[in-house]
């Protein structure tokens, strides 16, 4: 279709507004990141005063990030392999195979899904004080407990994300094997898996984000040796002054691992949810 | 949170069911059961037994010195739903104008990320250079971090030294006094921007994946037709992309009336009245005033509403059963 005058001109209004609204976060984001603790303490500047890099050193001993940083890497990580795990066996289940209850089954994850987090937070911590008081384990404020409460939302998510990867593949693929003589278990642990491969790595990502930006859970679960990063950020802001360089040092160096991992993979997102639900 | 649906292609269901399938489902086959096992037991862990647990407090009386023992609290009945449901008094009240004000605030986010999703997804739909380049530019805000944004957000409405009031005060002079935007009645506008700079960028996503499956032909017979753009846009492509439109806002919808990281990183454990929302405020129910009752009781109350939202979303999503199976 022929771009019209007018049309490019709309075009160019809309979308530079648009990328204006986009960047104006980011670039407080990075701009503050690189002044000195005088300079984010006074009125807003759009260029620092002085360029420094001092908070991506400062920040480490401020607070206690390292720590914070291996917590979510440990909790993110661990609950994010388990759910897959269970995800890629549940949907595979119950997007290639006919057995009875599927359907039913398909609709409690779906529906389970789509509950907030505060609806599983009350009982489970009430779970937790139950077990510790009865067999001594803690879980409140322990690794264990935050991972099965991050497994609330990555399972399901997982699985109904991986139902539609493994939808999306073709029949005769899965046939062609069964017809070598190859089992069922047979054709999709070696036909299934390694074209859903992509996917599966996708889901996982997606997941992973899912875990890392978790602040719910986190801010009532986690006690001062097992906090993440999501809840622990808050403690560059004291009584007495808010160190926001180092938070906005810490908040980009905390991103850019997962931005540069989603950019890798979001094209899989589109492409699961094109062949999936959008058609 | 990134949220996704699929749905497994009717015709592919079928097609599996042919000859091969049915002499295989013959025999007894165990695997699909063995394969979805502990998916069923992490289910009834996480999530069948605690929302039964959470139905079951509602009914009792929690406070923090019974929360440890809450096993042996005393049953009370209906009184926690009396008292989050009677308009008369201070938790009712609050509870009902909470009610209201987080579907305000659901439909003003939904509304304006469609609309920024959709013009963006549009624009971005045509030939240009530097299409790439935007397209990765506007997923940002959705892979960033939700608390990431949040920190910047609260940064930039700092009612002294924010860029917010730098440029509207000081550079633009549209106000005299600085308007602090993380308390009183500006905090909700602060939380409605802040959360649709980080949820827009999903409908623009799910938006540009339905135009793609709009033909050209279509709007080239539609042009031939004498048709203009806003005309092919109104009556060809929003009615062709109905269907995923649905299914997105119904996620969005979601999403969005459950929000807990945006308020809760913005104002903190106990937000200004004006700019509660639902998930914060049995958040502060239960771990602010250690009321786990009456915590449950509004939970029960959530959980049916959103059971009737995902009824009617899974009629949407989910195919129809065939006749003739199962």
């Amino acid at each position: 279709m022929r771009d019209t005058v007018s049309f490019r001109v709309l075009r160019a209004a809309v979308l530079t507004s648009i990328t204006a609204m986009v960047l104006l976060p980011l670039y407080v984001i990075v701009v503050s990141s690189f002044k000195p603790l005088a300079d984010v303490s006074g009125p807003f500047t759009w260029l620092p005063d002085r360029f420094t890099l001092e908070p991506y050193v400062q920040m480490w001993s401020t607070i206690p990030l390292a720590r914070y940083l291996a917590n979510s890497v440990l909790v993110t990580s661990v609950s994010t392999l388990l759910a897959l795990t269970i995800a890629v066996l549940a949907a595979f289940s119950l997007s290639r195979l006919r057995w009875r209850g599927q359907r039913a089954f398909s609709l409690l994850v779906l529906s389970t899904q789509m509950f907030p987090g505060i609806l599983f937070l009350l009982p489970l911590y009430l779970i937790f004080t139950q077990i510790q008081r009865t067999i001594g384990v803690q879980l409140n404020g322990s690794y264990a407990g935050l991972i099965v409460t991050y497994m609330t939302f990555s399972v399901p998510f997982a699985t109904w994300m991986l139902m539609g990867f493994f939808a999306a593949i073709p029949d005769d693929l899965e046939e062609a094997a069964m017809v070598d003589g190859t089992t069922r278990l047979g054709a999709f642990l070696r036909v299934v898996l390694p074209v859903a491969r992509p996917g599966i790595v996708a889901v996982g990502v997606f997941t992973f984000l899912n875990g890392w930006g978790e602040v719910l859970f986190a801010s009532v679960l986690t006690t001062r040796e097992t906090r993440t990063l999501a809840v622990g950020l808050q403690a560059f802001s004291t009584q007495t002054d808010v160190r926001w360089n180092e938070m906005m040092a810490a908040s980009i160096v905390i991103s850019l691992p997962v931005l540069v991992a989603f950019l890798l993979v979001q094209r899989h997102l589109v492409q699961g949810l094109a062949t999936g639900a959008v058609k | 949170m990134a949220t996704t649906l699929n749905e497994s292609p009717p015709e592919s269901r079928t097609a599996r069911t042919g000859s091969g399938g049915r002499r295989r489902r013959r025999r007894l086959n165990l695997l699909p059961y063995l394969l979805v096992l502990p998916e069923l037991v992490a289910e009834l862990l996480i999530h069948i037994i605690p929302m039964a647990l959470g139905v079951w407090i509602a009914f009792l009386s929690l406070n923090q010195l019974s929360i440890r023992h809450w096993i042996s609290a005393p049953f009370v009945g209906l009184t926690n739903f009396r008292n989050g449901l009677d308009p008369s008094t201070a938790i009712g009240s609050q509870f009902f104008q909470t009610l209201g004000r987080t579907a305000v605030y659901t439909v003003l986010v939904l509304g304006l990320c469609w609309l920024l999703g959709t013009a963006a997804a549009y624009f971005l739909n045509s030939q240009f250079r530097g299409r790439g380049l935007l397209r990765a530019l506007y997923l940002l805000p959705f892979a960033l971090p939700v608390f990431v944004s949040a920190i910047a957000f609260a940064f930039m409405f700092n009612q002294r030294d924010g860029i917010v009031n730098k440029v509207l005060v000081d550079e633009l002079h549209l106000v005299d006094d600085r308007p602090f935007w993380l308390i009183g009645s500006n905090a909700f506008v602060t939380l409605v921007i802040a959360s649709v700079w980080t949820a827009w960028p999903f409908a623009f996503l799910l938006q540009l994946a339905a135009l793609q499956t709009v033909p050209d032909e279509v709007y080239e017979a539609a042009a031939l037709d004498g048709a203009g753009r806003w005309r092919q846009f109104f009556g060809i492509t929003l009615p062709m992309i109905r269907t995923p439109n649905v299914v997105m806002l119904l996620l969005m919808f979601l999403a969005t009336f459950n929000q807990f990281t945006v308020p809760y990183v913005l104002f903190g454990v106990s937000p200004p009245s004006e700019a509660t929302l639902m998930s914060p405020l049995i958040y502060q129910f239960s771990f602010g005033n250690w009321n786990f009752g009456l915590g449950g009781a509004v939970s029960t109350l959530l959980l049916v509403l959103l059971f009737v939202v995902s009824a009617v979303y899974i009629r949407l999503v989910m195919p129809k059963e065939r006749p003739g199976h199962a």
